[in-house]
Order: C-alpha cells, then sequence, then structure tokens
C-alpha cells in the first residue's frame, strides 16, 4: 500500500490571531505552528493501514516554505517513511494549492492519497476534493470511517442528520474528519529516527489565488445581554420577551 | 449572462438551503443586472420540483434528471453543474456549504479552473465586483475577499441568509447529459436518519453542557425541543461529546459545527472560548446557568441564573403553552 498524506503547516488553535498593518493579511508572529490537527488524522490513517497491508510506504508531501520542514518531521516522526517538501507559497483558495499538489502527484506511484478534511488557518474545506478532481479519482470528504478491502474501499462520511456510505476504487481521495481514528504521540525514538528519513525538496513556484483578501476584521464583540431572573420564576418573563422583544418563537 | 444557484435536494425533497441559496443569488443577480438560473439535478421524478423554485427568484430552472442520480453522484453532478454555467455563461455560482455543496463545490471549481470562496456569511457587488465575508482561523477573523476572475464560486453558510420569497413565472429547461461518468457510489446509512434537523441547518437549537449531568437527562432537553417545534436541533458542548453523552455531530464549536440559527439555547454550558466561536452568531442567545459568573452570560441576549433542572421543565411547559394558545 503506497500512500501519500497531504499536510499544512498552521497556526495552533489557541494561538491569539491578529491582523497585520495592511488589514489585508494576518500576523503570525508569536503563533504557536503545528501540523494542522486534522492532518493528524490522516497521517495516522495512513499509518494504519500500511501496517495492515503489511509492506508500502508513507509519504508526506507539502506546498510550504522551509518552515514547513518541522511539520514534515513532525510526521516522519509518527511514524511516516518519507517526506517531500514542494517549495512555494499556498494559496490563499485552494485550486491553486491542489494544482500544485495534483501536479507533484501525477507521477509518483499511490494507492492512497490521505488529507485533512480542512486546514484550520483558511478553513477551506476545498484542497482534498479539488485534488481527485484535478487526477480524476474517485474522492470520500469529511471521512469518519474507512474500510480497504484489496482495490476497494468503503468510507462513511458525516452529513446532515446521518452518514453516507461511499464504495470506490482505488487508487483515491480521502479527507478525514475527528473521530476517525485516535492519533499516536511520536515516540523519542520515533523523533531520532524523522531527522534521518528522506526529505525530498522540490521547487515548485507560488501557487496561483484565485481569490485576494481585500480586508481582514474582528467580528463584533458579542454584547452581553440581560439576565431575566433567577430560577423557574423568571420563565414567563423570558418567554414573553422571546415572543414580543426577540419575536424569535 | 447569470447567477446560477445550486438548489440542492436530497431524497427527492428540495432542501431549505436551496432556498437561502437562491435568496442570496437574487440579491447578487439583481446587482450585476443579469438573470438567477436555479440549477436542479436529481432522479427524472424531481422535475415537477423544478418549476417551484421560482417562489424564491429564480427566473429559470435548468433541470438535470437521470436514473443515477437517486443518490448524491458526485462526478455526475460536477458536470451537470458545470455544462449548466457553460450555457448561462455564469458570473457567479452559489452552493450551500451544506455536506453536499461543500463536495460539490470545490469539484466544480476544480472543473471551471474557478475561485471558490467557502462558508460564505455575506455576498455583495462592489463596484461591479464580487465580494464576501467569510469566517477564518476558526472565526476569530473575518476575510473580506475579492475575485480576480469570472466565474466567482461561493457556498453559503446556512441560516446566514434568510430564505425570502421572490416569486415568479420559472422556466424549466431540462439539460442534456452525457453518459454520467461514476467514480463513486453513495448511499445513505440506514436506520441512522434522524426526525430532528441537522444542527448546523436548525432553526432552534437546544444545547446542553457537562451541567446536564449525564446522558439520562436529555430527555429534559427533548422535551424542549418538541415543545419548540419540528425545526428544533439538539446541539452539545465539547465536554459532552467527549464523555460520549451525546454523537459528535451534534458538537458546536471551534472543533465542532459552527451556527447561526435564530435562536440558541445554551443550557449547563458555561461558554467556554471554544463553544462560543461555534454559535456567537446566532441571532437570539438564551443561557440557563447556576452560576451567576458563567462566561456565557456575556453572549447571552437573555439569561435565567438558575437550576436547570427546575429552569428547563417549566420553559417546555410555557412553551407548550403558548403554542397550544396559537
Ligand atoms: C483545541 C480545543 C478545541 C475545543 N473545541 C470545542 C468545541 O468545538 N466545542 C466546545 O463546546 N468546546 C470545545 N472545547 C472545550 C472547551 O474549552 C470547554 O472545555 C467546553 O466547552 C466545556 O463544556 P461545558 O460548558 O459543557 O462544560 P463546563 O465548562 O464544565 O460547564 C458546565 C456548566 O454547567 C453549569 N451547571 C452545572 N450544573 C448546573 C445545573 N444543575 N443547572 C444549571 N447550570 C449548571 C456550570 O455552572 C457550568 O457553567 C475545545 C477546547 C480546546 C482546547
Ligand atoms: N499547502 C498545503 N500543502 C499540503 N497539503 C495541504 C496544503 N493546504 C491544504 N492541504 C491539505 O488539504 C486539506 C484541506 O485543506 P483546506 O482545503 O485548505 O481546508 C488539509 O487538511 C491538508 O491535508
Amino acid at each position: 500500500m503506497n500512500i501519500i498524506v497531504c499536510v499544512k503547516r498552521v497556526p495552533d488553535s489557541e494561538s491569539r490571531i491578529a491582523k497585520a498593518a495592511d488589514n489585508a493579511s494576518i500576523d503570525t508572529q508569536g503563533a504557536k505552528f503545528v501540523l494542522n490537527p486534522y492532518d493528524e488524522y490522516a497521517v495516522e490513517e495512513a499509518l494504519k493501514l500500511k501496517e495492515g497491508a503489511g509492506a508500502g510506504s508513507v509519504t508526506v508531501m507539502t506546498l510550504g516554505g522551509d518552515e514547513s520542514k518541522e511539520t514534515l518531521r513532525t510526521a516522519l516522526a509518527m511514524g511516516a517513511d518519507q517526506a517531500v517538501l514542494l517549495k512555494g507559497e499556498p494559496s490563499v483558495d485552494g485550486l491553486g494549492t491542489a494544482e500544485k499538489l495534483a501536479e507533484a502527484i501525477k507521477g509518483r506511484e499511490y494507492d492512497l492519497i490521505v488529507f485533512g478534511k480542512q486546514a484550520i488557518d483558511n478553513d477551506n474545506l476545498q484542497v482534498p476534493v479539488m485534488v481527485a478532481e484535478l487526477l480524476g479519482v474517485p474522492c470520500a470528504n469529511v471521512v469518519v470511517q474507512l474500510e480497504i478491502d484489496g482495490r476497494t474501499a468503503t468510507a462513511h462520511r458525516e452529513v446532515e442528520g446521518g452518514h453516507e456510505i461511499l464504495e470506490f476504487g482505488l487508487p483515491a481521495v480521502v479527507a478525514a474528519q475527528k473521530g476517525l481514528n485516535e492519533p499516536r504521540y511520536a515516540s523519542l525514538k520515533g523523533i531520532m529516527q524523522a531527522k534521518k528519513k528522506p526529505l525530498e525538496e522540490i521547487e515548485v513556484g507560488d501557487a496561483e489565488s484565485r481569490l485576494e483578501i481585500l480586508e481582514v476584521t474582528y467580528p463584533p464583540e458579542p454584547t452581553a445581554g440581560e439576565i431575566v431572573g433567577e430560577g423557574a420564576d423568571a420563565v414567563p418573563e423570558l418567554v414573553r420577551k422571546l415572543r414580543e422583544e426577540a419575536k424569535v418563537i | 449572462m447569470s447567477v446560477l444557484a445550486f438548489a440542492e435536494q436530497r431524497g427527492g425533497a428540495v432542501r431549505q438551503v436551496a432556498f437561502e441559496t437562491l435568496t442570496a443569488g437574487r440579491g447578487l443577480a439583481d446587482s450585476l443586472g443579469v438573470e438567477l438560473v436555479a440549477v436542479l439535478v436529481g432522479p427524472p421524478a424531481l422535475s415537477s420540483e423544478a418549476a417551484g423554485l421560482g417562489k424564491y427568484g429564480a427566473d429559470r430552472v435548468i433541470f438535470a434528471g437521470s436514473e443515477s442520480f437517486e443518490e448524491y453522484a458526485p462526478e455526475g453532478y460536477t458536470d451537470a453543474v458545470a455544462k449548466a454555467a457553460g450555457q448561462t455563461g455564469a458570473k457567479a455560482i452559489l452552493f450551500p456549504a451544506s455536506a453536499q455543496g461543500r463536495d460539490l463545490s470545490p469539484r466544480v471549481a476544480a472543473r471551471l479552473g474557478a475561485g471558490l470562496a467557502t462558508d460564505v456569511t455575506q455576498v455583495s457587488v462592489e463596484n461591479g465586483r464580487i465580494v464576501a465575508v467569510r469566517p477564518a482561523y476558526g472565526g476569530k477573523v473575518l476575510f473580506k475577499v475579492g475575485f480576480k476572475a469570472e466565474p466567482a464560486l461561493l457556498s453559503l453558510r446556512p441560516r446566514a441568509v434568510a430564505a425570502a420569497e421572490s416569486p415568479r413565472d420559472a422556466q424549466v429547461t431540462t439539460l442534456e447529459l452525457d453518459q454520467p461518468r461514476e467514480l463513486t457510489k453513495v448511499s445513505t446509512a440506514t436506520g441512522e436518519q434522524k426526525e430532528r434537523p441537522d444542527v448546523a441547518e436548525a432553526e432552534i437549537i437546544v444545547a446542553g453542557g457537562r451541567g446536564v449531568g449525564g446522558p439520562e437527562h436529555w430527555a429534559l432537553l427533548e422535551e424542549l425541543a418538541d415543545a419548540l417545534g419540528p425545526g428544533t436541533a439538539l446541539g452539545a458542548s465539547r465536554a459532552v461529546v467527549d464523555a460520549g453523552w451525546r454523537p459528535h455531530g451534534e458538537q458546536v464549536g471551534q472543533t465542532g459545527k459552527v451556527v447561526a440559527p435564530p435562536l440558541y439555547f445554551a443550557v449547563g454550558i458555561s461558554g467556554a472560548i471554544q463553544h462560543l466561536a461555534g454559535m456567537r452568531t446566532a441571532r437570539c442567545i438564551v443561557a440557563v446557568n447556576k452560576d451567576a459568573e458563567a462566561p456565557i452570560f456575556k453572549v447571552a441576549d437573555y439569561g435565567i441564573v438558575g437550576d436547570l433542572f427546575e429552569v428547563v421543565p417549566r420553559l417546555s411547559e410555557e412553551i407548550r403553552k403558548l403554542r397550544s394558545q396559537e
């Protein structure tokens, strides 16, 4: 089983996010960067599948700058075999990034390409499906369960009010949702080994952005409303307000 | 030239998000001075629903029917929407940011080589150019984005735009389809369809937190949801989902769903920043918490300080009373 996992370096969800002086980009100074949390599920799933198959390799790939090597090393420390850094800037929307990834993947042998469902910086939820469309292979998105039997795969994905079951042949694209698995922690040994694993660097140039950010603003601070009262006795007044003031019931 | 709106249906029923998409599309089409074309994709029998889309502002409807569209068919739908976009000279294509829309819109974008803005909460035209506002970084910031070329593709966050009627006589034309591509076979998991709407699309959400005390007490919240009516969904904090009391599909917040319903009840939820990230844009927030200092009261429009085991049953009772008077 040869698996490619696409990962991205993103600010940790706890990081404070501020707009930059130009009001049209993000100031990431002081942010702590991590392997995108949904990509941890992707790496874990790839490792599990390879272990289950008893043979093959897991390649982690990213489009980014030199600083993304750290992210690749994190995935190598979890157990991936090798890494590819596509050197270039990702796009604002998903397509430019997907084009660079698809281009790099085209010449490689793979049975499966695994993604996270979403990078938690731009929250685009676009790249996996786009890569599948560009490569002309099937795709299961927002996957919470995956089974592979020979050359066919069955995936469960989250939809409103339940699950859809997708059946498709390999090679294919799968994008991981939380709940797919429990990502492992890198062991000390894994971290040591990661330093020696191959990390290929390819200059690919910046991805094309079809969107531009015109302005970054903060969402309005919510304003506290009123405490209607204490205990069950306050309920009739609350219901009256919901009906007459807020007009929501 | 046109604005194209993807009218989502599932199981043969046009979904609420389709009306929201059409409403946003109507506004955009008026600003651009072009017609609004709805594209409806599904099994042949669905054609009876097509003309009805005129109610929400479609000037015309393109229907793409096929036996292979009984369930969502990713590749076939992509081809149908891309073809409709070509035929109508679409300047913009709108999708709902639903499970289906989130799968379909990036495919169509890749097919057309077009830019896509996901999870848009506002769309407008400035100096002839389509611009959209969308949250990023888990809702910590808002991006105002512009498209460098057309068509502009957008997926709209459910409930961000209220569906509004703007009736007209919509003519229906049928899209000729080639043999649909089918790389992925989709079926609906049986026994999973709940009668309540999904938390991301509900009109009202009753969300419970750790304060509810255990899964056995959820009957209280269900009772309240039933009293409020069929558009009501149940939601949960992460503490509750992590404890296994409720399924992950109900989680609201940074690592769950982002919701924007007209009315949100936070019951026994403290109001951690990661929870607020998922529901702060609800139009009206009601909090029930026994701790007057709980941060949820800082965002709530209305609060009751008290024991939820006393407040919630009374609330259900009062709302039932109100409903029975209607
Ligand atoms: C990276 C990250 C991501 C996260 N993502 C999410 C997310 O998506 N969604 C989310 O919700 N959280 C998320 N969290 C967790 C979040 O920080 C909080 O831990 C969680 O929201 C707390 O849930 P709670 O409000 O139900 O529980 P608690 O904070 O324990 O609050 C329980 C509340 O119930 C009240 N209470 C208790 N008994 C009663 C009673 N009888 N009557 C009335 N009130 C009562 C208490 O006063 C208290 O305010 C995330 C955290 C991290 C670090
Ligand atoms: N620059 C990138 N390099 C490699 N993979 C990426 C990159 N950006 C996004 N991805 C992958 O695509 C998924 C979805 O990202 P997005 O569409 O940006 O939300 C992520 O979880 C990653 O698996």
